[in-house]
């Protein structure tokens, strides 16, 4: 398969904008809660999903924009979930920090800090079971690799040879908290020796580098050898959440990273490299632009979901269902 | 008609729905390792030697993993039964139970379903605090998940299978004292009953509760170790000329309660025992449901038999004093004539 430069171009893009415009979004006050933006780590979610199938499973976090829409979910369906309509990718029930859609393969993000990565080890277990082919994705953040849950999926995982990647994208502050002030070693792959699993740190703004060494990763998963843990170094170039002035790292520091923003630096690859025609991305910038204006007006004008809806999908129709009933 | 206990009955559920559903299988600590225990109260013994080590999974001591292999697993196709050796290790794996399995359904809008079985063993049997807690009340006050407690063998049968085929995240909740488990991992001062279990295919419906028996002056809701302690308080009480209703709920989430209304209309008095301790139990549960739905009919003021708010202690006489048993029943009875 070769890679297709232009579509990881342009998932990047989707993913920008789509960011950029729902924090405009927020601040004019129609998108009624928090958001957790992805800013900075496009090459993560871009160079990850594209060496997946449709039918392989992604388990994503708190900040699932950029993953749901680099796996296929529809930008209007998060769109209309962001602004709470009936329409959403989740009907209006969970908001920015659970889109998702199973019809693409992602869960309903997972909130809980760590909380995805036993069930990603449970997708990757049917896979395994059902010899399907499939593989599932856990992406988290580096604050994940110190949770409980986090360690006893890595075990289990190396444990079984589960068909799953490991995505830690290490954007160096867990929220407010520094790396260094979390772990006491340089880098979380290392953590992998210690489960039997290979482990290997990438630049996490080289979304070549970052889509390499994910294909390999889902080929030895496919192949039945088991997990692979892949820590991307990256950078939150917003904060962790609307409400955070950022105010626990420096301007240096930030000015420093944005000169390694994921975006502007393949674009020049692109340019000066592949000698991509700039028309041709310009084309691209121009499709997401529309696609987003389609995405605002579909979210604008879907109905809100009804007060009655708050009942419905607490169980399912097809069992007994139903609290004293 | 075959006669068997508790883990017999439950063993031949697992072990039908294995092999009439591909999809089926277990997972859990110590539940299929040659020449192990069978989980830790022999439920699952010699299931490995008919269905392999690929679907009687044995996991490292991964509480948190174990919840999740089954979540995901369960959304991408599987029926898991998993289980915890003692429901007390529930609480290892509280995020993924409340947070996760209880929620994905409804956070994805209904797009998915989570069809998962968590079987966990309850009740005091003289392992102190940490192996003895009763703890389907923390779970019926989740929404998303269902709570059943058989408390006979063909329950115990009848509502495994219908959990397995239920499409929503279903706790089991099994009292140690009521297995029957044999050998080296038979309990002291087990209960243990032996029950009539069909050999053919049947469901006992979750959400349905059963009248164990029937009586005029009082209705007791009672489950688990409790509805034998209840049975055995009711028949002192019949020699005093007190007709006791006795109820097994068998299912907490939800909750039968029309049958629990009925009766009450009838006897004019209700007593609910359980096991955990007294404060927000899901006897209180029963009572506001009853004080909401049923005031008029009461003759008396509604009572609750349970654990004392402490933790569960060791020392036998402690212990004693803190399981409600027969001799409590009777005296609650007796206080609301």
């Amino acid at each position: 398969m070769g890679t297709n430069e232009i579509a990881l171009y342009q998932t990047m893009v989707l993913i920008r904008r789509f960011e950029e415009t729902v924090n405009e979004l927020y601040m004019q006050g129609r998108i009624p809660s928090t958001l957790h933006l992805y800013i900075g780590q496009e090459a993560v979610a871009a160079g990850v999903c594209s060496a997946l199938n449709l039918d392989d499973y992604v388990l994503t976090t708190h900040r699932p924009h950029g993953h749901a829409l680099a796996k296929g979910v529809e930008a209007k369906a998060i769109m209309a979930e962001l602004f709470g309509k009936a329409t959403g990718t989740c009907k209006g029930k969970g908001g920015s920090m659970h889109v998702g859609d199973i019809r693409v393969g992602v869960f309903p993000a997972i909130a809980i800090v760590g909380g995805n990565v036993p069930i990603a080890a449970g997708a990757a277990l049917s896979a395994k079971m059902m010899k399907n082919g499939r593989v599932a994705v856990s992406f988290f953040g580096d604050g994940a690799a110190n949770e409980g849950d986090w360690h006893e999926a890595m075990n289990v995982a190396a444990l079984w040879k589960l068909p799953m990647l490991f995505v830690c994208e290490n954007n160096l502050y867990a929220a407010s908290t520094p790396y260094k002030a979390a772990f006491n070693i340089e880098t979380i792959a290392r953590r992998a020796d210690a489960y039997g699993m290979p482990g290997v740190v990438v630049d996490g703004n080289d979304v070549l580098a970052v889509h390499r060494v994910a294909q390999q990763a889902v080929e030895r998963a496919r192949a039945g050898e088991g997990p692979t843990l892949i820590e991307c170094r990256t950078y939150r170039q917003c904060g962790h959440s609307r409400s955070d002035p950022r105010t626990y790292r420096t301007q240096i520091e930030e000015a420093e990273w944005k000169t390694k923003d994921p975006i502007v630096n393949f674009r020049k690859y692109l340019l000066e490299e592949l000698h991509v025609d700039e028309n041709s991305l310009r084309q691209v910038d121009e499709k997401v632009e529309a696609d987003l204006r389609e995405a605002i007006a579909y979210a604008d004008a879907s109905p809100l979901p009804a007060a009655d809806d708050l009942y419905s999908d607490v169980y399912t129709p097809t069992s007994e269902g139903g609290r004293h009933a | 008609m075959p006669k068997m206990s508790i883990a017999e009955a439950i063993r031949q559920g697992i072990r039908e729905e294995m092999r009439r559903d591909a999809r089926v299988f277990c997972l859990g600590e110590d539940i299929g390792i040659q020449g192990g225990f069978g989980g830790a109260f022999t439920v699952t013994l010699g299931l490995s030697e008919e269905f392999g080590h690929e679907r009687i999974l044995d996991t490292p001591i991964s509480e948190a993993a174990i919840a999740g292999l089954a979540i995901g697993s369960a959304v991408c196709g599987m029926r898991p039964i998993a289980d915890v050796q003692y429901g007390d290790f529930l609480f290892e794996m509280m995020d993924q139970l409340a947070n996760q399995a209880a929620k994905l359904r409804y956070m994805s809008g209904g797009t998915l379903s989570v069809p998962m079985v968590m079987r966990a063993p309850v009740g005091a049997t003289g392992r102190g605090s940490q192996h003895a807690q009763s703890l389907e009340a923390f779970f019926t006050h989740v929404p998303g998940l269902k709570v059943v407690c058989p408390a006979t063998a063909y329950d115990a049968k009848g509502l495994l299978k219908a959990a397995v085929r239920d499409d929503d995240p279903v706790l089991i909740f099994e009292h140690k004292l009521l297995y029957g488990s044999k050998g080296a991992r038979s309990e002291k001062g087990a209960l243990s009953p032996i029950g009539e279990v069909p050999d053919e295919d049947y469901i006992v419906p979750i959400g349905v509760g059963a009248v164990r028996r029937t009586g005029k002056d009082v209705t007791i809701v009672a489950n688990l170790l409790m509805l034998y302690r209840s049975l055995a308080a009711a028949e002192t009480l019949a020699q005093k000329g007190i007709e006791a209703e006795v109820i097994d709920p068998r299912t907490l989430v939800p909750l039968d309660k029309n049958l629990i209304l009925d009766s009450v209309r009838k006897t004019g008095r209700l007593l609910i025992v359980e096991e955990d301790n007294l404060t927000n139990g899901w006897v209180a549960e029963v009572a506001a449901l009853m004080a909401d739905e049923g005031f008029a009919w009461l003759d008396a003021p509604i009572k609750r038999v349970a654990a004392p708010d402490v933790p569960p202690p060791f020392a036998p006489p402690l212990e004693r004093a803190y399981v409600p048993d027969e001799q409590r029943i009777v005296d609650a009875v007796l206080s609301m004539l």
